[in-house]
């Protein structure tokens, strides 16, 4: 059994507040708005048998409003159903902790707030996972540039900013042929 | 026989001697000073060299082993390559017992500054060995996360090329430390900056 039925059952339970489902090779996404997402979360772990949460990541579509977005990858335990919630985020907008249904959140939604600075209201423990305390940027952000940006904290760590040398190499998929498609060294206007 | 010693013993006399003795006959027979003994084992040099030589075949490396590099490092150590035909075999995990920081593997910010505490804690004469791509340059790794370089927290003697290194270029690398440490003014450096003090 897929996690269709779910997604209908769903649909049933929240109405409106589900605003689209998406159904791509047999991989089912339930976007939600943000204020019901921990209620969504919680019909999905105490009703639906969802035990486990796999993923927790985080997309910044820079320019766009609401600028962020979370992704939920959620499962059952015998791994037959899979389940993905998706909310966006307005910028400084806290979004409701997960840790209260899944233990395994917890570090999930660190490494997001390290990452892309989506502070979570509720969350026991939220300080940086990757980057060191003190580290004054979120680096996963479309703002931040590859490169890096010098910062500097006495005798706990430091950054600088990284040559690139004519990078970022970033492939360019619409190009006529493959020597233009490939990632090479290019001057950016 | 035994019956003999003993008589002699309860006599109070001395046991008669072996005119064979059990040593090889020493080549110089006719000297019997102590310089003879020794004369053939004598070997004159500088004291830098002698210094020079005994540090460089025991070398004891600390292996900062922080990423794949690393077990590259530990090939090196085993059996198959062994550095310990080099006398480096000796792999120091306190940086207070060790002569050589191996840098073996990509160095992040987060990680740098505990890469310079250990090197701090090496005792001098120390030199370090900068192992593969981004431990030299950050390798592929040109990224907000990771140091550029480990030359711009400490001073490298040997970069190794490799992503990561072969065995046999780490060998190479040692060996080309060994041979710097030869030229080294190790007591020579001394006298000059007593010299520069006293004036």
């Amino acid at each position: 059994m897929s996690s269709a039925a779910d997604v209908t059952q769903l649909r049933e339970i929240f109405g409106a507040k589900i605003l689209q489902t998406v159904e791509f090779r047999d991989e089912n996404t339930v976007i939600v708005e943000l204020g019901s997402l921990h209620d969504v979360l919680a019909k999905c772990r105490n009703d639906l048998g969802y035990a486990m949460v796999l993923d927790i990541s985080s997309v910044d579509h820079f320019g766009d409003d609401p600028r962020f977005e979370i992704v939920y990858e959620i499962a059952s335990l015998d791994d037959s159903r899979h389940l993905r919630v998706k909310a966006k985020v307005s910028e400084d907008e806290p979004v409701a902790s997960a840790t209260d249904l899944w233990a395994g959140a917890d570090w999930h939604e660190r490494e997001v707030w390290d990452m892309m600075g989506i502070a979570f209201s509720g969350h026991p423990n939220l300080k940086r996972i990757l980057m060191w305390e003190g580290y004054p940027f979120f680096p996963l952000r479309k703002d931040f540039p590859l490169a890096g940006r010098p910062s500097d904290m006495p005798d706990v760590a430091f950054s600088g900013v990284a040559p690139l040398e004519g990078g970022p190499f970033v492939t360019s998929a619409g190009a006529e042929d493959t020597v233009r498609r490939e990632p090479r060294a290019r001057v950016i206007e | 026989m035994h019956n003999r010693l003993e008589e002699w013993w309860m006599a109070g006399k001395i046991p008669p001697q072996p005119h064979r003795t059990m040593v090889s006959p020493s080549i110089n027979t006719v000297h019997t000073a102590y310089d003879s003994k020794i004369e053939g084992n004598v070997i004159i040099t500088r004291v830098d060299a002698a210094i020079n030589w005994m540090r460089k075949n025991s070398l004891w490396p600390m292996p900062m082993g922080l990423a794949c590099c690393a077990i590259e490092l530990m090939a090196t150590a085993s059996s198959r390559f062994d550095i310990s035909r080099f006398g480096m075999e000796v792999m120091r995990f306190s940086p207070r017992q060790a002569d050589v920081l191996i840098v073996s593997g990509t160095v992040t910010y987060k990680m740098a500054l505990a890469v310079k505490r250990i090197w701090d804690q090496m005792p001098e004469p120390k030199w370090c060995v900068a192992m593969g791509a981004c431990a030299s340059s950050g390798g592929m790794y040109r990224s907000y996360a990771v140091l550029q370089g480990i030359d711009r927290l400490i001073p490298v003697d040997v970069y190794i090329s490799g992503c990561p290194p072969r065995p046999e270029a780490l060998i190479e690398g040692l060996m080309k430390l060994q041979t710097k440490i030869e030229g080294e003014e190790s007591t020579m450096a001394q006298k000059k900056s007593f010299f520069a003090e006293v004036g």
